[in-house]
């Protein structure tokens, strides 16, 4: 039936015909036989011992040819699928033996179930049961059960989020997938984990680049493995406005990076990250990488101060060789109201492959806490008292990448 | 002192409850009379209330005044157009208002003027802050249909409020609704057999308990509360949630055309989505009313879920609740 669909140039050599009509003169030529074989011969793709053509057959209609002398009355319907290979004794032997069962199960019985057949079913819960054993431990059974309680819940809507639209159970899961990406992926190394308070309010500031906001993703990877808080990051509006972007961002904790919402999560305690650079950082040529950009305004010392809260420096290594951007196409990216519109080595080059991050080695490091309640919550609008506390966090990370980039050595290997 | 309360809007389902509501009270509370004003009949019994079938946009509102020498104004006629009243609603709502203020100017006897808004006043849009506080303004969303118009009615109160500098004035700002009896936008959305959402978005919502916006009402008419404060139950509740809960089949459509193909997607199922709620329904919005609790003094006695669980428990099942939903 497949030998029938082909046509013309739908497999092996050019040349060879099309099955239907005799073969070109190429492809006798080629097959070196006398005029007088088939009209099925053609081409060997694989020819691997010099023997004469005619044994061997190296044709698509060979084997149940083959097979038809041995033990054609088996089956007619029931023809093994062609291979495009060289045809010995064993395989005509294997061929109609297949023939042979294909035929007896459909004289068996047709209200048996095929799948059932062969194997018993006790022996399949035995199988689900181990693997179940095998990846979810000894107490699978009420992991499953637990399991299947929460997506009751979830399918009857039955959970909640906070005001930002928080959703600490997807968190959970989107953290688990994330794990191969960064671990084996990124081979992220964390550094310095006990700077992160245990509890209570804290800004986490941290570079920005990789042309795509990877780094966010991971720093919140990181911050719920290694100090197993929730890290609450502060997002530009765009990512608000994106479909999808926007509802996956809310609910793994994300909010709009405003003083407003700066100072509502960090004086109730919670740990909210930030990138001053924006834009300008993620958006910036690979050969300044590593080069901090400004940041922002200073609005997060000023919110930090407000909150009394302590600024983290975090220095991200490795996001920027993630996707290398080499251009950028300006007038599109202003024709789609996006910051900037990126062309890596391989996007859009390889189309969807070039979106794959390159595997390069990440480190992520947590500085020492700069404390912030030595100021009163008052200096928050000192513009000077901003600046020189910006330029301290700015510095503290700029000086920390130099160091990692030392260690880190090579990028990728 | 026992005061004269005229309500204005008293045809429409929450104001005709609440101005009855207040009746019943009586001189009980400190109401000696209340007087409800609408150019239509109230659709139900308005009990002790007073009816007076007038326009308040037009100058016969001051004679109401004047007559019935009314001492506190509830501003309760600033809706979101229904279906068939779009064109109306505008005027409905701003001339209304800038009459009603005239009238309240010119009569000395009004000493307190109370205005039933909407949190639509801070619009809805992907740069707006997770939590509007009272003093924030709307980044955007407020360009066109009610939320415009809450803008502007908002305004005109503050201008009256400057020139009557002794006239006590409290603006609520309440999130939509959520009661059988009530007609909202967003009630009358969740009783679709369906509900259009937009694709890529899950929007936080918010709903304000009927007998909280009640209360909060009568403290404000009972007792001095100058200020603005929203009202909203407490947490919010997702779209997607709510849709899980009610048991209804969420339809995803793409944002462009969002409100016209919504539209046509509920008028098959037979019914009708609101005007102005498309913007809301993709963005969605959230209010802080740690002012409500702290300065007005009132705690809301219902969140935003429960409020919802109860309206859920009024409405016929949805198609998906056999797997799920209702518990």
């Amino acid at each position: 039936m497949s030998d029938e669909r082909k046509t013309i140039g739908s497999g092996g050599k050019a040349g060879r015909g099309n099955r239907q009509t005799s073969p070109s003169a190429a492809a006798r030529a080629l097959a070196g036989a006398p005029a007088a074989r088939k009209p099925v011969a053609k081409a060997k793709p694989k020819v691997t011992e010099p023997k004469p053509a005619a044994t061997k057959a190296p044709a698509k209609k060979s084997p149940p040819k083959k097979a038809a002398p041995t033990k054609r009355p088996a089956d007619k319907a029931a023809a093994p699928k062609p291979r495009l290979r060289a045809v010995t004794d064993e395989d005509a032997a294997a061929a109609a033996a297949a023939a042979a069962e294909e035929a007896a199960r459909r004289t068996r019985t047709a209200g048996a179930a095929p799948l059932s057949a062969g194997i018993p079913i006790d022996e399949i819960v035995v199988a689900v049961i181990q693997a179940a054993q095998r990846v979810l431990g000894s107490d699978w059974e009420a992991r499953v059960a637990t399991l299947l309680a929460t997506i009751r819940k979830r399918m009857s809507g039955d959970y909640e989020v906070d005001e930002f639209g928080f959703d600490p159970q997807i968190t959970e899961v989107l953290t688990a997938a994330i794990e191969p990406l960064a671990e084996k992926w990124f081979r992220l190394e964390v550094r310095g984990v006990e700077n992160i308070p245990a509890e209570g309010g804290a800004l986490l500031v941290a570079n920005h680049s990789g042309t795509v906001p990877i780094d966010g993703l991971i720093t919140g990877y990181a911050v719920k493995k290694y100090a197993g808080r929730d890290l609450r990051p502060l997002g530009a509006d765009l990512v608000f406005s994106l479909p999808f972007v926007g509802q996956i961002a809310r609910k793994v904790g994300a909010t709009l990076a405003c003083t407003e919402d700066a100072e509502r999560l960090l004086t109730t305690g919670e740990l909210a990250g930030v990138w001053p650079e924006g834009f300008k950082g993620i958006g910036k040529p690979f050969a300044e990488r590593y080069k901090l950009q400004r940041f922002g305004r200073g609005g997060f010392v000023s919110s930090a101060m407000r909150a009394q809260v302590p600024i983290v420096p975090v220095s991200i290594v490795g996001a920027e060789e993630i996707y290398p951007l080499v251009g950028n196409v300006p007038s599109l990216a202003r024709l789609l109201g996006l910051p900037y519109l990126p062309i890596t080595p391989f996007f859009p080059l390889l189309g969807p492959l070039g979106m794959i991050p390159l595997p390069s080695k990440w480190i992520i490091e947590f500085g020492e806490p700069i404390r912030t309640d030595a100021y009163d919550p008052e200096s928050a609008d000192d513009p000077m008292l901003l600046f020189n506390v910006t330029d301290q966090v700015r510095e503290t990370i700029q000086q920390t990448l130099y160091g990692l980039l030392v260690d880190r050595g090579n990028a990728f290997f | 002192m026992a005061r004269s309360v005229l309500v204005t809007g008293v045809a429409g389902t929450f104001a005709s409850l609440f101005a009855r509501r207040l009746a019943d009270l009586g001189e009980g509370a400190g109401i000696s009379k209340v007087v409800g004003i609408d150019t239509m009949l109230p659709p139900g019994d308005l009990g002790g209330v007073k009816f007076v079938r007038a326009d308040i946009r037009t100058p016969v509102v001051g004679k109401v005044i004047a007559v019935e020498d009314v001492d506190t104004v509830v501003h309760l006629d600033v809706n979101p157009p229904r279906r068939g009243r779009t064109g109306g609603a505008k005027e409905l709502n701003v001339i209304g208002t800038m009459q009603l203020l005239a009238a309240c100017q010119r009569a000395s006897t009004v000493t307190k003027f109370i205005l039933g808004s909407s949190t639509a006043v801070y619009g809805s849009s992907p740069r707006d802050p997770a939590m509007f506080t009272e003093s924030l303004l709307a980044r955007d969303g407020v360009r066109s249909g009610f939320p415009k118009d809450i803008v502007e009615v908002e305004s005109y109160v503050r201008g009256f409020a400057r020139r009557r500098p002794e006239v006590i004035i409290t603006t609520l700002r309440a999130a939509q609704i959520l009661h059988p009896s009530i007609d909202t936008p967003l009630a009358t959305y969740f009783a679709s057999p369906v509900l259009p959402a937009v694709m890529g978005f899950d929007p936080r919502l918010q709903f304000t308990d009927l007998n909280d916006a009640f209360a909060v009402l009568e403290q404000a008419i009972v007792k001095d509360r100058p200020g603005t404060f929203n009202i909203a139950g407490d947490g919010v509740v997702l779209l997607s949630q709510a849709a899980r809960r009610l048991g209804r089949p969420i339809i995803p459509l793409p944002p462009f055309g969002f409100a016209t193909a919504a539209r046509r997607v509920l008028r098959a199922a037979g019914s009708d989505i609101p005007p102005d709620l498309h913007r809301l329904l993709t963005y969605g919005r959230v209010v802080d009313t740690s002012a409500l609790r702290d300065i007005f003094g009132y705690d809301l006695t219902r969140t935003s879920l429960q409020t919802f669980e109860e309206f859920r428990d009024s409405l016929r099942p949805g198609v998906m609740s056999v797997v799920g939903g209702r518990a």
